[in-house]
Formats: C-alpha cells, sequence, structure tokens
C-alpha cells in the first residue's frame, strides 16, 4: 500500500466527513465553514489526481469566491449563532431512505461496470496547453463556450443586481 | 315551364324584404319599411298572377287534364337514392291557387298595415314579420317534397308566433303567442310522426313519387288493428288540424286575436289556417284510398264547424267572433274534402273545398281588415263599445255587409257559390254531414249579422271627441279590392281549375237544391236582425232561457279548462312530478356522486401540492431513483 | 501512477453526491441548500476530473468540463443569493418551509 492510496483515503474520509458535518450541523455558520473544508478537501483531492490548475480554480472560485459570498449572505440574512430549525421529521428519513438507496444503487452499477482504462498513459495537464485549447479556433478548440459563458456570467451579474436591488416603488 | 325564376322570386321577394327590414328596418328605414314591404309583394303578386295565367291558360293542360310541373328543384340533402330532402317548386292547380291567393291577401294586408300600423315604434319590425310569414307560406305551398312543406310548416309557425306576440308588452299576447306555438307545435309532432311513417313506407320524402306510391291498392302492415296507412294518415292530419284550428286542437285561434288585427286577416283567416286543408289536399290521392283517415278528417271538421259556429253566437269579442267563424268555415272545407272522392263528378267535395278556401280567404280577410278599420276607430274589441257606427264608416259599412252576405252564402255573392259546392257534395255523400252543414250555415248567417248588426246598427253611436273616420286611403283601397272580390270570386269558373284529378268538372247550380241553404240563411239574417237591429232586451231574455247551453258557449265550452286541467293536473302530476323526482334524484344524484367523489379523491390528491419545494424534490429523487432502477433491474 | 481504480473515486463522487442531495432536501434554510447543492456540483466535477484521467488521459474534455461546471456554479451562487435576499426582503425568512405561497 503506496503512500498515494493512503492519502487518496484520507483525503476521500476528509471530504465525507466534513460534507456530512455541513449538512448536518444545526448552526449555519459551522456548516459553511464545513463546506469550506469539504472543498478544499476536493481541491487536495484534484492535486491528488495531478491536476493543479483545476485545484487552484477550485481554491479560488469555491473556497475564495463562493463560499465568501455565502457567509456574507448568512451575515445579511440572519444571526449566525442560531440554531437552525430542525428539518421535518418525516421528511428527513425518507430523505435518508432515498438517499442510502441511491448510493447502493449507484455504487452497484459502478461496480458492475467494466470500465476500459487505456494501458500506462500519462496524464499530463500543462496549463499552457489548457489555456491553447481554451481559445482555439479550430476543432476541439472551447472558444465558443468560453464566449458563452462570459456572456452568462455577464447576465448573472446584471441578474442579480436586479433581482436583489430595492423596488423603488417598494420604497414609497 | 322555363320561367322558373320568376317562380322561385315569387317566395323569394318576401323573404329579401324580412331580411332588409329584419337587418336594417329599425335604425335605417324606418319610414320606408311599408314602402319596401308593399312594394316586395306587389312585385310577387304580379308575378303569381302571370305564372297563374301561364299554368292555367297556356302550358299547365296535357291533354285536358292539369299536369303537376316541378318548376325547379335541387337536392339540399340527400340521404340515398330515393330518399332525399329537396327544395323546389311544384306547380299544379292548388298550388298555383294558392300563390295567386297567399301573395294578394297578403298584399292588401301589406298595404291596409300602411295606415293601421303607423307610427307604430316597432313598424318596420312588423312589415319583416310580415316578409318573414309570407315567405314561408309561399314556400309551403310550392313544396315539392313533404320535408320541405314540414320546414315551411314550422316556419309559418314561427311567423304566426312572433306576429301573435307582437305587442310582446302584453301578458296576454304573450301567453296567446305561447299558446299558438305550443298547441301547434305538439300537433306538428303528430305531423312529423305521419311523415315519418308515411315515408317509411314509400321510401321517399317526395311527394309525387310518395302519392303515386302510396295511392296505389297495396298490403300494408297494420298497427294496433289500423292499417299503417291510416295511422300515417291520421297523423298527419293531426298536424294539419293543429295549423287549422280543428275541434280539439283550435285553441290558439281564439287568443291568436291578440295581435294586430291585419294579421289576423292574413294568417289566421285567410292563409295560415287554411295550410291543413291545404296539406290534405296535397296528399289527397292518398286520402281518397283510405276510407278510415277520410272519416276522421270528416267528422273532425264537421264537429268544429257545428262547435265554432254555437261559440261564436255567444262571444263579444268581434275578433273572436270572426275567429270562431274562421274555424268553422275551415270546418266546412274539411268534412268537404272528407266526403269527397278522387276522381270526376264524385271529386266535387275537393274542388267545392278547394273553391270555399279560395272564397273565404277573400271575405274572410275583408271581415277582419273590416274589423280592425273598426277597432281602429273605437280602440275597443268589444261589442258592447260599438254600435252605430253606420255613420261614421260608410265604407266599412258597405264592405262589412257585403262579405257577411257573402259568408252567410246568400247568392250572388261568393260564398254562396262555393258553399253550395259543399253542400251538394255532402248530400251526395252522406245526408248526416249534410243536415248538420245545412244547420250550421243557417247559424253562420246568424251570428255573422248579429256581429253586423251590434256594430253598425243597434244602439246610436256615441263616439265623442277627435276620431279620423275610416283612416286613409290605404286602409280603404283592401276593403274595395277585396270587397269586388267578395262578390266576383264566385263566378270564376272555378269547377274547370282546380279539381282533384286535375280534369275539369261540369257543375251547374241547382236551384231546387240551394233553397234549402238560402233560406237557412235568410232566416238566420232575418232572425239576426229581429234580435239586434236595435237596442232592446230581447237577446238577453233569450240568452237567459237558454241559460246553462248560452253559458257554456259563452265559455267556449269549457274546452280550455279540460285543456288546463289535463295539462296541470294530470301530465304535470302524473308525468311532470316523477320525471323532475327522478331527474332530480337519480340522475342529478349520480352526476353529484361523480362530482362528490371526484372533489374528496382531489382533495386528498391535493395536499401533494403542498407548495414545499423540498418535497418536490424529494419526489422528483426518489421517483429518479425508482425509474432507473426499475429500468435497470426490471427490464 | 496510483493503484487507486477509477471506481473508489467514484464512490467517492457517488457519496458526495447524495450527502449533497441529503442536505438539499432536509435542510430548510435556503442558504444551506444553496451549500448542499455546491456539493453535488462538486462530486459532478469530481468524476469529470476522474473520468479524464483514467479513461481519457491525452485529452483534456473533462478538465474543460469542470471548469466551465465551476464557472456557472458561481454564477449560480451569486443568482441564487440575490434570490435568498430578494425573498428574505419579502419574507423575513429564509426558510424554504415559509414560502409555500405556490400550491393548491
Amino acid at each position: 500500500m503506496s503512500a498515494s492510496v493512503i492519502i487518496f483515503y484520507i483525503i476521500a474520509a476528509f471530504i465525507l466527513v466534513t460534507a456530512i458535518l455541513s449538512v448536518t450541523t444545526v448552526k449555519i455558520f459551522r456548516s459553511a465553514i464545513w463546506l469550506l473544508f469539504s472543498l478544499i478537501g476536493v481541491a487536495a483531492l484534484y492535486f491528488w489526481m495531478n491536476v493543479p490548475f483545476i485545484a487552484s480554480v477550485q481554491i479560488i472560485v469555491y473556497v475564495g469566491g463562493i463560499v465568501v459570498l455565502i457567509i456574507f449572505s448568512i451575515f445579511l440574512t440572519q444571526k449566525a449563532g442560531d440554531a437552525m430549525p430542525k428539518p421535518v421529521r418525516s421528511r428527513a428519513i425518507w430523505s435518508a431512505l432515498a438517499v442510502i438507496f441511491g448510493i447502493a444503487f449507484t455504487c452497484n452499477i459502478i461496480k458492475q461496470y467494466k470500465f476500459i482504462e487505456p494501458g500506462n498513459k500519462n496524464f499530463d495537464v500543462h496549463i499552457n496547453d489548457i489555456g491553447i485549447q481554451m481559445l482555439s479556433t479550430t476543432d476541439y478548440g472551447f472558444v465558443l463556450p468560453f464566449e458563452v459563458v462570459s456572456i452568462l456570467l455577464l447576465a448573472a451579474m446584471v441578474g442579480c443586481i436586479v433581482i436583489a436591488m430595492k423596488n423603488k416603488t417598494e420604497q414609497k | 315551364m322555363n320561367n322558373h325564376i320568376n317562380i322561385a322570386l315569387i317566395p323569394l321577394l318576401p323573404l329579401a324584404s324580412f331580411v332588409i327590414l329584419g337587418l336594417f328596418g329599425r335604425k335605417y328605414i324606418k319610414t320606408f319599411s311599408g314602402v319596401i314591404g308593399v312594394g316586395s309583394l306587389l312585385i310577387s303578386a304580379l308575378l303569381s298572377l302571370q305564372t297563374a295565367y301561364q299554368y292555367f291558360f297556356v302550358d299547365g293542360k296535357l291533354n285536358g287534364v292539369y299536369q303537376k310541373v316541378i318548376a325547379f328543384k335541387y337536392t339540399w340533402l340527400s340521404f340515398s337514392d330515393s330518399v332525399s330532402i329537396d327544395m323546389g317548386a311544384l306547380l299544379d292547380p292548388i298550388s298555383v291557387m294558392m300563390l295567386v291567393l297567399v301573395t294578394f291577401v297578403s298584399l292588401m294586408v301589406h298595404i291596409f298595415s300602411l295606415g293601421y300600423m303607423k307610427g307604430e315604434e316597432r313598424y318596420s319590425t312588423y312589415y319583416a314579420f310580415l316578409g318573414l310569414f309570407t315567405f314561408s307560406m309561399l314556400g309551403l305551398v310550392l313544396s315539392t317534397n313533404i320535408f320541405q312543406i314540414y320546414m315551411f310548416w314550422e316556419l309559418v309557425g314561427v311567423s304566426s308566433f312572433l306576429l301573435i306576440g307582437y305587442y310582446f308588452d302584453k301578458p296576454s299576447a304573450v301567453a296567446a303567442s305561447k299558446k299558438a306555438f305550443i298547441v301547434t307545435r305538439f300537433a306538428d309532432l303528430g305531423f312529423l310522426i305521419g311523415i315519418l311513417v308515411l315515408s317509411f313506407q314509400a321510401h321517399t320524402l317526395d311527394f309525387q313519387t310518395l302519392i303515386d306510391t302510396l295511392s296505389k291498392p297495396q298490403t300494408i302492415g297494420s298497427f294496433m288493428g289500423v292499417s299503417i296507412l291510416t295511422w300515417g294518415l291520421t297523423l298527419v292530419f293531426m298536424g294539419g288540424a293543429g295549423k287549422s284550428a280543428m275541434f280539439p286542437l283550435h285553441i290558439w285561434l281564439p287568443d291568436a286575436m291578440e295581435g294586430p288585427t291585419p294579421v289576423s286577416a292574413l294568417i289566421h283567416a285567410a292563409t295560415m289556417v287554411v295550410a291543413g286543408v291545404y296539406l290534405v289536399a296535397r296528399l289527397f290521392p292518398v286520402f281518397s284510398v283510405d276510407e278510415a283517415a277520410l272519416t276522421i278528417v270528416t267528422y273532425v271538421g264537421l264537429i268544429s264547424a257545428l262547435f265554432a259556429a254555437v261559440i261564436a253566437c255567444t262571444q263579444t269579442d268581434i275578433k273572436r267572433v270572426l275567429a270562431y267563424s274562421t274555424m268553422s268555415q275551415i270546418g266546412y272545407m274539411m268534412f268537404a274534402l272528407g266526403v269527397s272522392k278522387y276522381n270526376g263528378e264524385e271529386g266535387l267535395g275537393f274542388m267545392g273545398s278547394m273553391f270555399h278556401l279560395f272564397t273565404h280567404a277573400f271575405f274572410k280577410s275583408l271581415l277582419f281588415l273590416c274589423a280592425g278599420a273598426v277597432i281602429h276607430l273605437v280602440h275597443s274589441n268589444e261589442m258592447k263599445d260599438m254600435g252605430g257606427l253606420r255613420k261614421y264608416m260608410p265604407l266599412t259599412n258597405a264592405a262589412f255587409l257585403i262579405a257577411c252576405l257573402a259568408i252567410a252564402g246568400v247568392p250572388p255573392f261568393a260564398g254562396f257559390f262555393s258553399k253550395e259546392e259543399i253542400l251538394l257534395a255532402a248530400f251526395h255523400s252522406n245526408k248526416l254531414v249534410y243536415g248538420v252543414a245545412l244547420f250550421t250555415s243557417g247559424l253562420t248567417a246568424f251570428y255573422m249579422f248579429r256581429l253586423y248588426f251590434s256594430i253598425f246598427w243597434n244602439k246610436e253611436a256615441h263616439l265623442h271627441g277627435e276620431h279620423h273616420g275610416e283612416g286613409s286611403f290605404a286602409m280603404k283601397l283592401p276593403l274595395v279590392l277585396l270587397a269586388i272580390l267578395s262578390v266576383g270570386a264566385g263566378f270564376i269558373p272555378f269547377a274547370s281549375f282546380v279539381t282533384a284529378d286535375g280534369a275539369a268538372l261540369e257543375t251547374h247550380i241547382d236551384y231546387a237544391f240551394s233553397a234549402a241553404p238560402v233560406f237557412f240563411g235568410v232566416t238566420g239574417i232575418l232572425l239576426a236582425a229581429y234580435l239586434y237591429k236595435t237596442e232592446n232586451a230581447r237577446p238577453q231574455n233569450i240568452a237567459n232561457t237558454f241559460g246553462g247551453l248560452y253559458q257554456s258557449a259563452y265559455k267556449k265550452f269549457y274546452i280550455d279548462e279540460i285543456y288546463l286541467f289535463i295539462t296541470k293536473k294530470i301530465v304535470f302530476n302524473c308525468i311532470g312530478r316523477p320525471a323532475a323526482w327522478i331527474d332530480k334524484n337519480i340522475i342529478n344524484g349520480t352526476i353529484n356522486l361523480f362530482g362528490n367523489t371526484t372533489v374528496k379523491l382531489s382533495e386528498s390528491v391535493k395536499t401533494i401540492q403542498s407548495g414545499k419545494v423540498q418535497s418536490y424534490a424529494l419526489y422528483f429523487i426518489s421517483g429518479a431513483l425508482l425509474l432507473a432502477a426499475l429500468i435497470i433491474y426490471a427490464l | 501512477m496510483s493503484q487507486i481504480p477509477l471506481t473508489h473515486i467514484l464512490f467517492l463522487s457517488t457519496a458526495l453526491f447524495f450527502i449533497g442531495v441529503y442536505g438539499l432536501l432536509t435542510r430548510r434554510n435556503m442558504i444551506t441548500m444553496l451549500m448542499a447543492i455546491e456539493l453535488i456540483l462538486n462530486s459532478v466535477n469530481i468524476n469529470f476530473i476522474a473520468f479524464n484521467k483514467y479513461l481519457y488521459p491525452e485529452k483534456l474534455n473533462g478538465i474543460f468540463f469542470s471548469i466551465f461546471i465551476i464557472t456557472i456554479a458561481a454564477a449560480e451562487a451569486a443568482v441564487a443569493i440575490a434570490i435568498i435576499i430578494n425573498l428574505y426582503r419579502s419574507h423575513h425568512s429564509v426558510d424554504a418551509e415559509d414560502a409555500s405561497e405556490l400550491k393548491y
């Protein structure tokens, strides 16, 4: 058992535990922090999978952006220290059942499926390859989705402002 | 015949007048409505005169027998090769005769209404309805197909309904129009069934084929001991009896007098009410082979004639008297058809009936128009409000007298000739019928002159204030024209034109025979003169002497009450109530059960739609998982 | 190269996905529901990267997909938070149970 294997299991355990804590803790701020850890764990997994670029994007966008945004909105909408209302009991039970069934079912399928792995090819990602392909206009270039996503982001930005803006008539 | 466009125009012109006046009359051309109506009818009348001339004198005859000519016909609804509903125009002696009659009387009424209805709020509507009626009546007369006649029959009923209810702000008029519509509708139910029976037997709806098929001697099934043919004809006759106000379906006619008087003259005296007679005449070849149906026609006609005459003697509303007199005269026409045979000399009754229909239309519409003029003057329908009017309206007086003489059968007025033929036919066929008819003719003379003397003689007139005499030229002209016809129509050699089989018939006046009816008529007149010429207590004394009889005749023999009893007490209670109960409790209950079950079910189901988004997500995810599992493992 | 088989990574992402689903279904606070959604998205990202790494090491498509998913997740989070804030303004609550007007 190599170090790499051990590290994977540690990372996996970390991700799952923090994720479970994140969806079950009663205090919302703690929940956000557990989420933060979980996302960092995922970033670590990306490092382990030898894709440092995605790992860094994960940290920048999720950890640095989304979680901060979430924390802001927590502060905007409620008292961070209060315990959150308990989930509806019956729904919690049914959800747990559905989720357990889902995990078992999916894992079963994954186990049965025979993945064909192509020998021993190196998975070596260079950032400049990503950059070139991202902006390439030839086959397998991703410039079109890139531009579309940029427009999407712009639209989302404008949309957020419009949605969150206080209505003028409301103020009167 | 190549002038079928002209024939098509005869009914279509009044229709056009109806459409134009109905659409634009009230707003745009109100003052011209009358002119438009009269104009269209004038052209129609001229066209039908031309058609009649063409038919009777130029090309209707083949080997001395008038043919049935189909001027035009197109198939409207085709069910099978032989069964179809056609629209067309059939020319034969009676339809051509009716064509002239209807357009002429309608024209007279249109002209008269120019004066009579002047200043009415719904003046143009009135003319529109008159146009509709004339169109329907002409369509009825020209029908080539038994279903076409049924459709126009109903249209005539509708226009009659509309015109009776013309003063719709008067409750009695509304009630009368409803009564007329329902009673005739009820009768038409029989007509419809009769049509179905006959057309089922003959496998066609076309008149000519139907008549040809059914008038042949044949073996035909029977139902409840009576042959199917008799059933069919009796049911058809029921429709005719309803329209023609035959006993016991006559109850609507007196009430129909709520309509404007010119309408009564047109619809309820001259044209629509004789539709029943026309129908029987149209199917006469079939009737003539069925003894039982003819007997029914005879006795219904006879009873109506006598019954109505007796009632007419006691009524005080002048229009009602005329209404009962109409009923009585139509009874004459009916039994004349009933005693007739199809061929040759024995077809005298048919010819007499048609002749009487023809002359009656003139003098009866004249009577109604005179009554209209009188009512126009005194603003009342009651005899007691009248009397001594001869000074105020000499022309009306003369016209009324002529019409009364005509209806009483005094020679040489028109009614004498036609009644003569009928009585002769009855005499040769059935002595009982003859006796009753003779007595009725005496009664007719009596009540008509009772009416005449009560209006124009009797007490001195006491009209005070302004009055407008006899009315305008428009109201006088029809009276004069109709009076001329009432005198002269009898001299038309009718028998050589209109007979059952189309061949000319030799008639002659048998003076010895006509002595009896004339004697009865004159007796009636003299009796009326004795009782009513001057104001006296004699009528009252007689009424008291005959107490019960007088009362029951005055109350129209309680027929209306019997109807009310049957409908309200028996039909409503024994059929209506249980039906309503079943409808309310069983049928409605079943529907409610379904409804309530659905409501309950949805009440319980709707909680799923809780508005809680996480529940939805749970359903969605569980469902997706189950489906996936189902697809992967089960299939 | 590690000896971890692809399936184990997939197990991990499955577990993460369903943990996210559980959170989405049970958490009543909308912000925490949003967090659960982030978890779900992350599990998908892991899948993409893993497939890329194990099955098609010579290509970069999985990586691109993850990048775009991350981008869109950012946009989604922003919009979601705007909606939450707006909802808070109108209901004075971010409890999903309270925003249940849209029902029978």
